[in-house]
């Protein structure tokens, strides 16, 4: 069984605490800091003025794996049982990772030279089954029939195709590993979707990828939501093949932008994405990876700001069974003044070898006062085995934000909730049912794309089916009626 | 009428590996249209007879019998229990994340019918009930005791054994740690159910307060595992004027 908690801290020394905080490790220029995300209005902007550990710490990154039945949790104000939805975390300090200096210097070029072939010990593929990538890392040709890429799109919308350097391209997604610079090499022409300034779009833009069994593919798509737009893009991965792509998101200003990526891939398929935006003054953007399919998913979903007031709001729900590798990178860049995140990830696992990460960095520049930030993952583990990673690491370098907090935590299925549901008379398989819905609950009614919010819950259904087992007879009624609020996309 | 009835019951739990026997012998006989209360001081096993009824799988039966109208409600699964009309009002309710209140009123609720009720006579019966507790309507759609205070928690129990309806409802201590306004609230509730007759109550309870309002046919003392003595009302006021220590002291005697 592995279980680690580490805390690494780093914080700009041009951005001086007054009193200084609590110092858990022992390097004088690094600060162990842990915001509760339940005080986020008002605790990291206290760093000028509390003396507390809990909320004078600053900033912090942990890194915490779970395998059933252990629960970790980074969530210090748990009542008695697993709880998903605790406060702050309290995490002892070490400075013992290596990450980079701050996540801001990682590496980003278009040129392949740039990231040599990985180890498997650096700090951006260490959670990654090199060995299961199929050759994706390999500098070899991609397969020109490997992708069917089909947009539907409603009336004024255009769609067209960008060559490197072309127009927006090469503007807002820059690779950061190797998949994406490999990626976009072999992706002379890319699919690009654009909305006009100040059209509203009623119905979304559909983008099927449909990947062909066997394959190697690789793929680029350009979303630019030009100024005062607002639309909702919805990309869906199906089939199979080894597949390395990136979706690059322009944001207008004052540009309304919803982008899902549904991974719903067969069983053998191998997906390495980079999915990067760049935000406008007074934006909204809204990134939600869905991930149900493939044998090994890595999706790396970036937000950066190219103007203050803007707002990123990046959800993931993904659900892995045995053998599936599902890991999520989520990145907020956070360098333009007064932008808002909130970034929450939900996953559960079932199966022996089931497989997930979540990293989730957020930066503060010092340039980025005003800041609000807030991000969550949180892990149901469904039975034996399964095994949970997620890290959160929150660097601040301006002491002027609004706020900055998350959360992280992993649980097994909490037989006190089970025995409280049976005791009112519903069966244990609709009880299990209905604690996997309510985990999803919140995140997925975030979705707001009803398409979308149908498919995952038909999605989460199916795995409920192979899960906890089809409800029969007479526990069918009472299952109809418990699922009935969450396919409704009610609260 | 329905009969809930308890004979030589003996439960043990693991504590560091070991089993340590809570009751020692329990006898109890209850009928519908009943209420029974069941006194004891802290530690003497009140808690651990409730959960046993309700089939918590952290007590252990190592003897005797719990039977419904003859049938044997050991041999059930949790949810059967409460299918077959058994309700336990817990001291410390769980917080579901997700699952509002109004969805898990009516799953349990169609769980117990085997169908769906009808959803405007339901809709109609719930805000009654809410009302009557004294709940904001809003309370519907938060998420089932998730940042519920302690009223809250026990008005929401309360709420359920007036929407389920079962036969017998056990109440673990659901007067403790309520203000005198909510005692009242919850007690009144209680009391709306017993009125028709119907239903059998075991109240368990620590402090003899709740009984002002919610007047017993039956006061059993409990006591180190069993029932020490089993008298009427005015046996509470007894424990009211004297507390336990004659029961307490006559056990360790013998």
């Amino acid at each position: 069984m592995a279980r680690r908690a580490r805390t690494t801290a780093r914080r700009s020394p041009s951005a001086p605490l007054s009193p200084a905080p609590r110092v858990h490790d022992t390097t004088s220029t690094r600060r162990t800091a842990i915001t509760p995300p339940d005080t986020r209005p008002h605790d990291t902007e206290a760093a000028g003025s509390t003396t507390t550990p809990a909320d004078a710490r600053q900033e912090h990154a942990v890194d915490h794996a779970a395998q059933a039945p252990t629960d970790v949790t980074l969530d210090s104000s748990r009542s008695a049982g697993p709880s998903y939805d605790a406060g702050a975390a309290v995490v002892a300090a070490a400075g013992e990772a290596v990450l980079e200096a701050t996540r801001g210097e990682r590496a980003r070029s278009f040129d392949v030279a740039d990231f040599p072939v990985p180890t498997g010990r650096e700090e951006v593929w260490r959670f990654t089954p090199l060995d299961r990538l199929g050759g994706l890392l390999e500098d070899a040709p991609a397969d020109p029939d490997a992708r069917d890429v089909v947009v539907q799109a409603p009336d004024g919308v255009h769609v067209g195709t960008l060559a490197a350097g072309e127009g927006v391209r090469g503007t807002a997604l820059v690779p950061e590993d190797r998949a994406a610079v490999l990626a976009d090499a072999a992706s002379p022409s890319a699919t690009h979707v654009r909305i006009p300034r100040e059209v509203e779009l009623d119905g979304p833009v559909h983008v099927s990828v449909v990947g062909r069994p066997g394959s190697r593919g690789a793929g680029h798509l350009v979303v630019e939501a030009e100024r005062h737009s607002r639309a909702v893009v919805v990309v869906e991965h199906t089939g199979g093949g080894v597949h390395a792509d990136g979706v690059e998101v322009v944001v207008g200003d004052g540009a309304e932008l919803t982008v899902v990526s549904l991974q719903l891939w067969d069983d053998e398929a191998v997906h390495v994405s980079q999915q990067e935006a760049s935000v406008g003054r007074d934006a909204s953007y809204r990134h939600i990876a869905i991930t149900l399919g493939g044998s090994v998913v890595r999706l790396s979903s970036t937000s950066r700001y190219a103007g203050p007031g803007g707002s990123a709001e990046m959800l993931g729900v993904y659900f892995a069974d045995s053998g599936q590798h599902l890991e999520h990178r989520s990145f907020v860049d956070h360098a333009e003044a007064r932008c808002r995140s909130d970034v929450r990830y939900k996953g559960a696992l079932q199966g022996e070898t089931a497989r997930t990460v979540w990293i989730g960095d957020v930066l503060i520049r010092a340039a980025a006062q005003g800041t609000e930030t807030y991000e969550l993952n949180r892990n149901l583990l469904l039975t034996e085995g399964a095994r949970a990673d997620s890290v959160p690491n929150l660097e601040i370098e301006t002491g002027d934000i609004e706020g900055a907090g998350h959360a992280s935590a992993t649980g097994r299925f909490d037989d006190e909730q089970l025995f409280y549901l049976r005791s009112r008379g519903i069966p244990e398989e609709v009880a299990r049912r209905l604690v996997v819905r309510g985990f999803f609950a919140d995140v997925v009614q975030r979705i707001g794309v009803p398409a979308v919010t149908d498919r995952v819950m038909a999605a989460i259904e199916a795995e409920l089916d192979l899960a906890v087992g089809p409800v029969a007879g007479a526990a069918a009624a009472a299952d109809a009626v418990a699922a009935e609020p969450v396919l409704a996309g009610r609260a | 009428m329905a009969t809930l009835q308890i004979r030589d019951l003996h439960v043990s739990v693991e504590t560091d590996g070991e089993p340590t026997e809570i009751l020692r012998g329990v006898d109890l006989t209850i009928d519908s249209g009943q209420t029974h209360a069941i006194m004891g001081p802290n530690g003497s096993g009140k808690s651990t007879l409730a959960y046993s009824i309700a089939g918590h799988p952290k007590y252990t039966i190592t003897g005797g019998t719990v039977t419904l109208d003859g049938q044997d409600v050991l041999a059930m699964s949790v949810d059967e229990r409460a299918r077959a009309g058994l309700f336990l009002a817990m001291q410390y309710p769980v917080e579901v994340p997700g699952v509002t209140v109004s969805n898990f009123l009516r799953t349990a609720k169609t769980a117990l019918d085997g169908e769906a009720p009808a959803l405007r006579h339901w809709v109609k019966d719930v805000r009654t009930a809410m009302a009557d507790l004294r709940m904001d309507p809003a309370f519907a759609e938060r998420n089932v005791n998730e940042g519920f205070s302690g009223g809250e928690k026990k008005r929401h129990e309360i709420l359920q054994m007036e929407l389920l309806k079962p036969k017998f409802a056990i109440l673990d201590e659901t007067d403790s740690g309520l203000d005198v306004d909510a005692l009242k609230i919850v007690s009144d509730g209680v009391n709306r159910v017993r009125e028709g007759g119907e239903v059998g109550v075991l109240l368990i309870t620590h402090y003899t307060r709740i009984l002002r309002y919610v007047r017993p046919d039956v006061v059993h003392v409990f006591v180190a595992g069993r029932v020490a003595e089993t008298g009427g009302p005015e046996l509470a006021d007894e424990l009211e004027e004297n507390g336990y220590d004659r029961f307490v002291s006559a056990v360790a005697a013998s």
